[in-house]
């Protein structure tokens, strides 16, 4: 029996990437193969996505997926720098951005920030657990305030959320999954990459190794028991037709650039993700109840991306030659001319 | 009188910083040049806005030095705060116009004063008030051009280029140069020796251009499309000059579309991972910084050197060590910059030495970089960047970009998709790449910082990583022999000089002198990192060679003696300028005839 291609005819398999190094259980590798699911399903072209990432377990994992796929591992931190340059490059192509709480928070976050300030069109993932895994342990900037680290030692600092931090700033789009919800992070990636500008996405993502143990607001069991979702979201992508088969005034739909959908069903109560101070509301609340709120927070399909502010044309900058980019002769020598 | 002194005099303009003197310094130099006159601009700035202590040196002599004198024929004194330490700066009967409220008084005797009531003139004659305090300086132009006998049609040049793109500013500024120029004529006679005369023979064909002019032009001729900045003097005017001519010859009149994206970043990290992100991806791209920023660059360019990605980054070096003086020029980068970035990494650097070569340079560093797929820096400095030079017009570009060793969907169909990224076909170290979007199954690879195999893998693997970093010791060898060889001027002397970069107005005018006072010496301009094996032979072909450079340590002096056979090491000898001042010829003529006066 064939396979089951997607709508750009290719099987699923065409999505895995190298064999994970990572530890068995870690909260990465699910994220990996939400990652897979979502690419494939989403039906992107493989030699349009380019996987960005910094250094840590999370920036290991593009590696994982999508073999055929460029791919570009840098320096700590500094994944929006790098996405941010090959995105003015070559504007076709799918930024896809993958990072973690170190990374983010941490070393990267000026560059986190200023990556939102652009409104650079790409998804930015981070896998977010709390700790430093490569190095062994040591707390990161997301880890909230008294967790603890597997030896006991306390965390006594604020934790730094990321997308708190994002809506401050004016974020085009925020939402927060976790690893081991694929049901939400797949819809959410899908939504990201088909969203235009920069997509924030922190997936909560335990650290079997060093922060899976009580004490830890980062483990698996924590956050099974202090998950809140926001809405039930479903993805439907531009070349799908949209099926309404839910009761009016229950779902919201929002429409994003490339004409795919964002159905969002409400459970609880009824958050409006077009509304970034009830965003922040919603963060903040959960926070003083202790609990993690998930599923898409905020999204903003109006404001113009970097690319656009920059007038930058859709033929890619890589692509201009010569005759494009040299002054003409007479343009040259008039030039010139205007030193004496 | 005297005998007259014509076309061979400094004019030193000491006024005050923010208060539009540089406007009249640029208006004098032009209306100067414009006579067919040699001119040597120096301008000495404070890393302030407004208030502090500001001099414009302009050296004019008939054989075109462009080095910097540390003499001053003509002090134009405007600034209270200096004025009794300027007025010692003054050669032995030369000249000082000054505001006639600053006191005379217990002064210098053997000078010629004409003190001009500045203020009072600004103030009765001068109707704008808004345009006061800026158009007060023209007043000296006046004054200067009635001393020197400037005559009017070339002060109407001045203005007319200076303010080409404002022309309604034209008339009120001559309208003040005609103040001081009319109060000269109306009040005094001439007591000096000083004078301009239209001559010809030098600077026909010349224009006058700023390094960082010349290098944003030549990054544009290059096909840069990526630029991305932090400001920082002197490199700040390299970007703004981008972004200016970008505006002009990169859009597009139809719908504002360009053909280059200009970044400010937020700071030097993410400027030269942006530049380095679009190299990646294919774009030719830069960054420019100068010393702090450079040091904020290391750990990227270790990535592009390690990973393989070409990018260009200008340094427009200043005095350190820190912060240093900001707005003071040096040559203190160089082997900082060779070998940037921990752990084994050695960078492609180019070493313009004049303002021709500053564009020159910058345009060919994109295709360097694409041939070798690393970054290659361009060295210039404060003074050669900031400051106008003399030159031939730059000529156009010929040769076509060389994009380097790419492999496009046809030839991976070609290859059958049999191809690695890192494994060396052609034996000079220089492997293949594809680019992103590359719409062929086997075009994808995986980037990357960290250990890496033939085809792209990670490894922690012994012999991968040792072949690896053979490989790319291999490529620097091919590099070696390809950037721009040394320039060599030998006419069989004993004694040699070796320079880089900006040194070499001060040597060229250092070899006249010497050669005036019958000590000839062979000269060798080096252009690029790593060092040509031409250095050697010259070394060899010398008793004695001096290394001449702008820094404390001797840093070109250190990486020659490296490169060096044991046996020539001795001949080595090093002549270090480092005081933030742009060398003067007197600063190599002086210790070389010392030391060589002293038998070895």
């Amino acid at each position: 029996m064939s396979a089951t291609l997607n709508h750009v005819g290719l099987p699923r398999d065409a999505y895995k990437g190298a064999a994970t190094t990572l530890c068995a259980g870690c909260g990465h590798n699910s994220i990996t193969n939400h990652m897979v699911k979502a690419l494939y399903e989403l039906g992107v072209e493989p030699h349009l996505l380019a996987k960005m990432s910094g250094i840590g377990c999370s920036s290991k994992t593009p590696a994982y997926f999508v073999e055929t796929a460029h791919g570009f591992n840098g320096v700590h931190g500094r994944m929006p720098a790098l996405t941010t340059g090959a995105h003015l490059a070559n504007r076709q192509l799918i930024m896809l951005g993958v990072s973690g709480d170190g990374d983010t928070a941490s070393i990267g976050l000026g560059q986190f920030m200023h990556m939102i300030r652009r409104n650079v069109d790409c998804t930015y993932i981070i896998e977010d657990n709390g700790t430093y895994g490569l190095t062994k342990g040591q707390f990161s900037a997301t880890a909230d305030l008294g967790s603890m680290q597997k030896k006991g030692a306390v965390n006594t600092f604020q934790p730094i959320d990321p997308c708190a931090v994002a809506l401050a700033l004016g974020c085009s789009f925020v939402a927060r999954s976790f690893s081991g919800d694929g049901k939400q992070v797949v819809p959410l990636i899908k939504a990201a990459i088909a969203h235009r500008g920069t997509a924030i996405l922190d997936i909560i993502s335990p650290c079997v190794t060093f922060n899976d143990h009580d004490g830890s607001t980062k483990s698996y069991s924590w956050v099974k028991d202090h998950e809140e979702s926001i809405a039930d979201v479903s993805f439907i992508p531009f070349f799908e037709e949209v099926h309404v088969d839910y009761e009016p005034g229950t779902v919201r739909d929002v429409r994003l650039h490339d004409g795919s959908h964002i159905m969002l069903k409400k459970l609880g109560q009824d958050h409006d993700p077009t509304d970034r101070q009830a965003a922040i509301r919603v963060i903040e609340e959960a926070r003083a109840e202790g609990h993690l709120v998930t599923g898409l927070l905020y999204v903003n399909t109006d404001m113009a991306d970097f690319a656009s502010t920059e007038h930058i044309p859709n033929r890619p900058l890589k692509d201009f030659g010569e005759e494009d980019l040299r002054l003409t002769r007479d343009d040259f020598a008039r030039f010139m001319s205007e030193f004496a | 009188m005297t005998e007259p002194i014509v076309n061979d005099l400094t004019i030193q303009a000491a006024t005050v910083n923010g208060s539009g003197s540089q406007t009249a310094n640029l208006v004098l130099t032009r209306a100067i040049f414009h006579m067919g006159i040699p001119v040597a601009p120096k301008n000495v700035f404070p890393s302030n806005i407004e208030g502090l202590p500001t001099w414009y040196q302009l050296r004019i002599t008939p054989e075109g030095h462009m080095a910097r004198s540390d003499k001053v024929d003509i002090l134009v004194a405007y600034n209270v705060a200096t004025w009794r330490e300027d007025l010692t700066t003054v050669r032995q009967g030369g000249v000082v116009i000054h505001e006639e409220a600053f006191s005379t008084a217990d002064g210098r005797s053997d000078v010629t004063y004409y003190g001009v009531p500045f203020a009072k003139l600004a103030k009765s004659k001068i109707q704008s008030d808004t345009l006061r305090k800026q158009l007060a300086n023209m007043i000296y132009v006046g004054v200067v051009a009635g001393v020197l006998g400037i005559p009017w049609e070339a002060l109407e040049h001045g203005v007319r280029r200076q303010f080409l793109s404002k022309p309604k500013a034209v008339q009120v500024n001559l309208d003040a140069i005609k103040v001081g120029f009319d109060y000269w004529q109306d009040n005094f006679s001439k007591q000096d020796p000083y004078r301009l005369e239209p001559m010809t023979g030098v600077v026909e064909g010349k224009v006058l251009v700023e390094g960082n002019q010349a290098a944003a032009l030549g990054a544009l001729m290059g096909g840069v499309t990526v630029v991305a900045w932090y400001p920082i003097t002197p490199s700040s005017s390299l970007c703004e000059y981008l972004i200016a001519y970008a505006e002009r010859f990169r859009a597009d009149p139809q719908n504002g579309a360009k053909r280059i994206s200009v970044v400010q970043a937020e700071d030097e990290l993410a400027a030269v991972g942006m530049a380095i992100g679009a190299g990646w991806a294919g774009a030719r791209a830069m960054t420019s910084t100068s010393g702090p920023g450079i040091s904020l660059m290391a750990e990227f360019s270790g990535l592009a050197y390690y990973a393989e990605v070409p990018v260009v980054i200008f340094d427009i070096q200043r005095i350190g060590p820190s912060t240093g003086l900001p707005t003071r020029t040096s040559q203190a980068d160089l082997g900082f910059v060779y070998t940037l970035s921990h752990g084994d990494t050695k960078h492609m650097v180019l070493l313009p030495g004049t303002v021709e070569e500053c564009y020159e340079l910058a345009r060919d560093a994109f295709d360097y970089a694409d041939r070798f797929q690393t970054p290659v820096f361009v060295l210039s400095d404060l003074d050669l960047g900031m400051n106008l030079w003399m030159t031939p017009e730059f000529k156009y570009p010929e040769k076509s970009f060389d994009r380097g060793k790419v492999l496009t969907k046809d030839d991976l169909e070609k290859l059958a998709g049999e191809w690695a990224r890192y494994r060396d076909v052609d034996g000079d170290g220089v492997t293949y790449r594809t680019l992103p979007g590359t719409d062929h199954p086997a075009a994808g690879y995986f980037t990357r910082g960290s250990g890496h195999d033939e085809m792209a893998r990670y490894t922690e693997g012994a012999e991968a990583y040792a072949r690896n970093m053979d490989r790319l010791a291999r490529k620097l060898e091919t590099a070696r022999h390809s950037l721009p060889a040394p320039i060599a001027d030998e006419n069989g002397a004993s004694v040699g000089l070796i320079a880089f970069g900006s040194t070499h107005a001060a040597v060229v005018e250092a070899r006249e002198t010497l050669s005036a006072q019958g000590k000839s010496v062979d000269y060798m301009r080096v252009r690029a990192l790593p060092l040509s094996d031409q250095v050697a032979r010259f070394v060899s072909r010398h008793e004695r060679v001096y290394v001449v450079e702008q820094n404390r340590d001797g840093q070109l002096y250190d990486l020659i003696r490296l490169a060096l056979p044991p046996e020539l090491v001795d001949r080595l000898r090093s002549i270090r300028h480092y005081n933030g001042q742009p060398i003067p010829a007197a600063a190599i003529t002086e210790p070389l005839m010392q030391q060589e006066a002293v038998p070895a």
